[in-house]
């Protein structure tokens, strides 16, 4: 470790190195978040620290959806209106909270926490992909909506479970590629627009 | 401010919407350079620097990195992205390459060849032979053309029979200077022939020798091989090959890598 005589004490630099490791933190706003939260009330540092350790104590990920959540199973595997039929497949927990957001899905989830991708060394058995096999097997579903992000990827996640559920009897099925609201079509690259000519539909 | 054709090879996140892409450029080699906000649903860019894209590209000089002002794709390929295994195949090339070469090291043949590659593994029915035909073309540009006519350690012209591969060495060993403590795989007649043919011939020649599954896997593991040993890694998308290959319907449950000879590989790997 660098002591240099006037650095900062010890508790200061440790928090430091400590957000330093989160993403998207550097070494200048970690700095800026430990000397922010040297100044605020004794209470409001612990409740965030309190919060932290609750976040890891009293979360889980859901035995179903593989989600995360407070209670085993998690709330929308536990409520009785959701369409059983259908499980929207994600790549990670937020990516939920934006399919809810549209209020246009009623069916189940279940996220595979990453996604394939080969030049990085993940493969499936990084992912939850068994659980979803073993959901499906389970009989009552329908169909699968891969929703995993229009990427390379999203694509060859999507296609490589496509490749394992297609034999178990159920419809496969992927969101669609399109224009995205508010857009310029003359930027549009030629595989969206492509897919959007094909996938166009009745005004 | 300058303008080139380039290939995406790969792209990592940084931030909170960019990405980090590495492009081989026709006159400057693999270079690397940040696209801004690609990972918003409206960026302009986004569906235009996807890995195996290849595109003519506005660049800025940047302070560390170069920074992507314009794309305008030439060709999507997105044959590559709709096929699996087209996609694991052309990913693994992308890979290759990537690991092969160093930074600013233009190589206008080197992107010819890239192009044709990804331009076989798009449109042919066998994924496969392209891919050889690009490792074997790489090894041969970059100074590692291995030794195909003679035996590695006595310089006799090698016999049609049963003989070794090396990686360590190079190329082939014949029976005679063959050596228990060698890693080596045995390697037929005929994969060497296919092999030369590689080396020496045009695509076109390579494409018309109808090759059966175990020929075909014998230059896949000779030549895996070697390109692992030159890496001094493992090429990670070739695991992604391999699950490809098994779940061709099959049920799921990885196996470990099949690597063949497991014994010689390892045997070569604990040399480095």
């Amino acid at each position: 470790m660098n002591e240099q005589l006037g650095a900062a004490p010890a508790p200061v630099t440790r928090l430091i190195e400590e957000f330093h490791r989160l993403p998207g933190i550097g070494p200048k706003s970690a700095q800026r978040l430990t000397y922010h939260l040297l100044r605020v009330p004794h209470g409001d540092a612990v409740a965030l620290a309190q919060a932290i350790i609750e976040l890891k104590e009293r979360t889980v990920l859901c035995s179903v959806c593989q989600n995360v959540t407070e209670d085993d199973p998690c709330a929308i595997c536990r409520d009785d209106r959701r369409d059983r039929a259908v499980i929207c497949v994600v790549e990670e927990p937020l990516d939920i909270l934006a399919v809810e957001r549209t209020r246009g899905f009623h069916g189940l989830y279940h996220v595979l926490h990453g996604v394939i991708s080969p030049m990085e060394g993940i493969g499936p058995e990084d992912l939850k992909v068994n659980e979803l096999l073993a959901r499906v097997r389970g009989g009552a579903v329908q169909e699968v909506i891969m929703a995993t992000n229009p990427n390379l990827e999203g694509e060859a996640t999507a296609m490589y479970a496509s490749r394992l559920l297609t034999p178990l009897g159920v419809r496969v099925t992927r969101l669609a590629r399109g224009l995205p609201m508010g857009s310029d079509l003359e930027y549009a690259d030629d595989v969206t627009l492509s897919r959007a000519i094909e996938n166009r539909q009745d005004v | 401010m300058y303008k080139t054709p380039a290939i995406v090879l790969r792209s990592r996140k940084i931030g909170d919407t960019d990405k980090v892409l590495t492009l081989y450029a026709a006159n400057l080699g693999k270079i690397e350079a940040v696209a801004k906000g690609v990972r918003k649903a409206k960026s302009r860019l986004a569906g235009h620097v996807e890995p195996m894209t290849h595109a003519t590209f506005m660049l800025a000089k940047g302070k560390s990195l170069d920074v992507v002002t314009q794309v305008e794709t030439i060709e999507p390929f997105a044959a590559l992205r709709d096929d699996l295994d087209r996609l694991s195949r052309a990913v693994y090339v992308c890979e290759l390459l990537d690991r092969f070469v160093e930074p600013h090291a233009d190589n206008f043949g080197l992107y010819r060849l890239l192009l044709a590659t990804l331009r076989r593994i798009a449109e042919r029915e066998d994924v496969d032979t392209p891919v050889r035909f690009f490792e074997m073309a790489l090894l041969d540009a970059l100074g590692y053309r291995p030794e195909l006519e003679e035996c590695v350690a006595c310089r006799t012209k090698l016999a049609p029979v049963l003989n070794y591969w090396t990686a360590a060495g190079g190329g082939v060993v014949c029976p005679a200077c063959r050596r228990d403590e060698m890693a080596v795989r045995p390697i037929s007649a005929n994969a060497v022939k296919l092999l030369r043919l590689h080396l020496h011939g045009r695509f076109s020649d390579v494409s018309r020798v109808r090759v059966d599954a175990e020929l075909a896997l014998e230059l896949e593991r000779a030549l895996g091989e070697y390109v692992r040993w030159v890496l001094e890694r493992d090429v990670r998308s070739a695991a992604f090959i391999d699950a490809v290959r098994r779940r061709r319907g099959v049920a799921h449950g990885i196996e470990p890598r099949d690597v063949g000879y497991t014994g010689a590989a390892t045997a070569a790997n604990a040399e480095d």
